[in-house]
């Protein structure tokens, strides 16, 4: 490891990590905590944290924080439906392997599909440009990957490539979980890398209307802790605020550049996600502008059966309430038995990310001395 | 997917540059961002989007350090 690389491992220093929970141990503070991130969902569980957190009274619970987990079966369909008529389908791995009520997308290549698992959309696009083909992107996630996608869009992309927007906005979801009063949480810890792109300002709003306490952290365990002990400390002395953990890659104002690319490429439109009716402006649309690349415009007729589609979601499957925040994996009557990584029935058990996968991983040890459940 | 992972610059063409992850260089995106050869960026799906600010990343350990040594209250 080179030399800058070490202010990220001391960002495990165990000693100082055991501290930091003595720390939030003393506050005295009983709470139920939200992440809307995959990646802090990981670090909890792969360090082991979330027992220790809870022994100090501290729950975390997973949000909607994973864009392949919110992304509704009608969007993979289109997705299904468009490699049926001959696409090529580029997306993202985990996206790829989510089961719809016809298959994911891979088990569909066995009907003869096309689908190319991607790093990024520069991948997809580079198919588009070396075989001369119709290329689709299945493009997810939210504001970490939207600029990404604006900036490919606005640098003059190959014939024949489109996308398949699913882009989300994270703020209008965390509003809209809170409005709908079904989950208690005293706080949530703000994705460190959704934060890199829009900065603080725009969480501020959540804390005044609900006062509740926001920090935005990094994703060493040491960030995370620090995260909650600032939290606990918040909710402690009664401040609702949106402090900043992860200082070293979040700035107040964000990244301004990539703020515009997504600006003008696409604007806010009202979405369900899974488990969510509708969300107000929390879609990203294409403007009209970039219809050319536009795949539910360019290829509107051949999409005209999906409205037709019953698309309903396996009644078993209680995804929707573990990414509300109100069921846990083990609540789900498929966890484990019909439900498991090799045969996962819903999205939160695809990836190793997903909050299915990780409690079946770690197992319910993991879950142990929880102090809201005794 | 949201693996974004920190890497250092080590040569800047264009709108790419080389990014060496602990050994394994990668051809990544700089268009949002400016970085400097040298710098620590996080990369996102191809994407580099943020600099790392490595005093940010000493003073906020240094900082930690000295309220949990001294204890909490
Ligand atoms: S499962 Fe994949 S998309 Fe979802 S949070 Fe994890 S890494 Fe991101
Ligand atoms: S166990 Fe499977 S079916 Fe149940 S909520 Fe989790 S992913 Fe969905």
């Amino acid at each position: 490891m080179s030399a800058g690389a070490q202010p990220q491992l001391r960002f495990r220093d165990r000693g100082l990590a055991e501290k930091i929970l003595e720390g939030i141990k003393g506050l005295g503070v009983k709470a139920t905590i939200m992440h809307v991130c995959g990646t802090h969902q990981d670090t909890i569980m792969r360090f082991g944290l979330d027992p220790l957190l809870r022994g100090c009274g501290i729950r975390v619970v997973s949000g909607p924080g994973c864009p392949v987990c919110v992304t509704t079966q009608r969007e993979y369909e289109e997705a299904g439906l468009l490699m049926e008529r001959g696409k090529i389908i580029a997306t993202f791995g985990d996206a790829a392997r989510v089961r719809g009520p016809r298959g994911s997308l891979l088990d569909r290549r066995a009907e003869g599909g096309d689908i190319r698992v991607v790093y990024s959309i520069r991948d997809a696009a580079e198919i588009a440009r070396r075989l001369g083909r119709e290329v689709v992107f299945l493009a997810i996630g939210f504001e970490t990957t939207a600029p990404g996608t604006a900036s490919l869009l606005l640098s003059d992309p190959p014939e024949g490539f489109s996308i398949l927007c699913c882009h989300r906005y994270i703020p209008p979801v965390l509003d809209a979980i809170l409005g709908m009063g079904e989950v208690r949480i005293q706080g949530f810890i703000q994705p460190g890398h959704v934060s890199t792109i829009i900065g603080v300002k725009p969480y501020e709003f959540i804390s005044s209307k609900y006062g509740i306490p926001q920090v935005i952290a990094g994703f060493e365990p040491l960030d995370v802790l620090a995260a909650i002990y600032m939290l606990a400390k918040q909710i402690r002395d009664g401040r609702a605020e949106v402090e900043n953990e992860y200082t070293r890659a979040v700035r107040y104002e964000g990244n301004q550049k990539a703020l515009e690319a997504i600006d003008q490429v696409f604007e806010p439109i009202d979405v369900p996600w899974r488990g969510f009716p509708l969300v107000p402006k929390s879609g990203m649309a294409l403007r009209e502008k970039f219809e050319a690349y536009d795949a539910r415009k360019v290829y509107e007729d051949e999409l005209s059966d999906i409205v037709a589609l019953e698309i309903s979601e396996d009644p078993n499957c209680r995804c929707g309430e573990v990414l509300r925040g109100v069921a846990e994996p083990e609540d789900c009557p498929l966890f484990g038995t019909a439900c498991n990584p090799a045969h996962p029935r819903g999205p939160c058990m695809v990836s190793i990310e997903g909050a299915c996968f990780i409690s079946y991983r770690y197992g319910p040890g993991a879950r142990a001395g929880d102090p809201q459940k005794a | 997917m949201c693996l974004a992972i920190p890497g250092r610059v080590m040569e800047i063409k264009g709108g790419l540059a080389k990014v060496d992850f602990g050994g394994v260089t990668r051809e990544v995106d700089i268009s949002l961002i400016n970085p400097k050869v040298g710098d620590y960026v996080i990369v996102h799906a191809g994407f580099a989007i943020q600099v790392l600010d490595e005093e940010e990343a000493k003073k906020t350990l240094e900082l930690w350090s000295e309220i949990f040594k001294l204890g909490v209250g």
